[in-house]
């Protein structure tokens, strides 16, 4: 579905990874690591169009991803560093606004949506009143809602308790399971049941330079 | 509702629960028409020659005071990442975003202009003069004050820069209003100015959003 094609990308004089190739099909996930700073969220977000700065080829369904751009982000779950989501809406009007911005989050209705990120009772409670980890839950709502192929999660764990990350490996399993593609990266040890992940260093990427 | 319609209404609704945003352009208009006075003559023959003017610079740098809030918000919680890999339409988008911006700002010192004219002495006849060339001149600065801000969005500091960037193309928008004013208090016909703030608002609606977006995609790109 998605294939990269000698991939490099500098940083402030310093080369983040060169030469960087890999194909994702469908019912696959792909973790992306390595240390902080080598670069995991930069190639997510050339993936998905947010940064320019780099040189070499990225196909979406065979087509280069520069003519396809609309119907990539019609198919396109990101969710990046930042949740998205507005500190002085409530859980309900940031939801709202989510599936007004992106059709694909048609899944669910709203009540169903917060019932299922454990925020039901919380919706009439401003984002800023609730916890770092509530706060995440919204913004991670995407997942439950989604029916896009392509997932690209940046570091989807953090601040969630081992329930919250429990519940979100079991979307991504099905996700994959039912035919889309997840590309994240994270520094939990993710478990797919019947599924092998497949890994990609960004360490080595640029040691090998 | 269409698209654009939901964008509005949404950021109207984070304007209003923080009301900073309203209140402080609102705020600076009103001393500005209280300051005046006391820091220049209480005299109402100096005062009203020189109230276009003042009305009109004190709602110009009230709307660019307010600017830079346009997509600041936005950029730092991820919402501007989220809009632009979202397949709507970032023109809409951006529509909403100045069109909100004018609501709070243009649109609110328009409407509360006439209490300004009164405090500076400006003529009767000059007050609808007022009221006409703010409701057509304010939307244009809101239009190229988005510009600026989309710019300098990425910039921890932008304030001063946008300053730079957008002021020469607020001049003209200047000229013409104060003008409009200064010829309808003087009982001369208004139309040709009014027709000129016109004309500025429509080249600005129809070309600044595209220069916008570029600059909107440039800023969080880079």
């Amino acid at each position: 579905m998605l294939e990269v094609k000698n991939l490099f990308c500098e940083r402030d004089e310093r080369v983040l990874f060169g030469g960087l190739g890999f194909t994702v099909n469908r019912g696959e996930v792909l973790q992306i690591e390595g240390q902080n700073g080598s670069g995991k969220t930069t190639l997510l977000r050339i993936l998905c169009g947010l940064t320019e700065a780099y040189e070499g080829d990225i196909f979406w369904q065979g087509r280069p991803i520069d003519e396809v751009r609309e119907a990539f982000f019609h198919a396109l779950l990101y969710v990046g560093h930042l949740a998205g989501v507005k500190a002085a809406m409530t859980a309900e009007e940031n939801l709202a606004w989510m599936m007004r911005l992106d059709p694909m989050l048609n899944k669910y209705s709203i009540a169903e949506a917060l019932d299922k990120v454990g925020l039901y009772g919380y919706e009439d409670v401003p984002c800023y009143a609730l916890s770092a980890g509530q706060q995440r839950r919204v913004g991670l709502a995407r997942l439950y809602l989604s029916t896009a192929p392509i997932w690209i999660l940046d570091e989807p764990f953090t601040a969630l308790d081992k329930k919250g990350v429990a519940e979100k490996e079991a979307l991504i399993a099905e996700h994959v399971n039912s035919g889309g593609v997840v590309i994240l990266t994270t520094h939990h040890n993710l478990q797919i049941p019947g599924k092998s992940i497949r890994y990609m260093n960004l360490d080595q990427q640029a040691s090998a330079q | 509702m269409s698209f654009l319609v939901a964008a509005i209404r949404r950021d109207l609704l984070l304007a209003f629960r923080r009301r900073n945003d309203i209140v402080n352009p609102l705020a600076f208009f009103l001393m500005v028409g209280v300051m005046f006075p006391l820091g220049v003559s209480p005299e109402a023959s100096v005062l009203s020659a020189l109230a276009p003017g003042v009305i009109w610079v004190a709602a110009l740098l009230a709307c660019l005071l307010s600017v830079d809030g346009i997509f600041r918000t936005d950029f730092d919680d991820g919402s501007l990442e989220q809009m632009l890999v979202s397949p709507q339409s970032l023109h809409q988008l951006v529509m909403a975003k100045v069109i909100c911006h004018w609501l709070i700002s243009g649109f609110c010192l328009a409407m509360i202009s006439p209490l300004l004219a009164m405090m500076l002495f400006l003529p009767g006849e000059g007050v609808m003069p007022l009221v006409l060339s703010l409701l057509l001149g304010t939307p244009a600065l809101s239009m190229f004050g988005a510009i600026g801000a989309a710019l300098t969005v990425g910039l921890r500091k932008g304030g001063v820069l946008i300053a730079l960037l957008v002021l020469p193309l607020y001049i003209p928008v200047l000229i013409f209003g104060s003008g409009t004013v200064q010829a309808g208090a003087m009982g001369l016909p208004i139309a040709g100015y009014l027709a000129l703030l016109g004309a500025i608002l429509v080249f600005s609606t129809l070309l600044s959003p595209f220069a916008i977006v570029a600059a909107l995609k440039i800023s969080v790109r880079s």
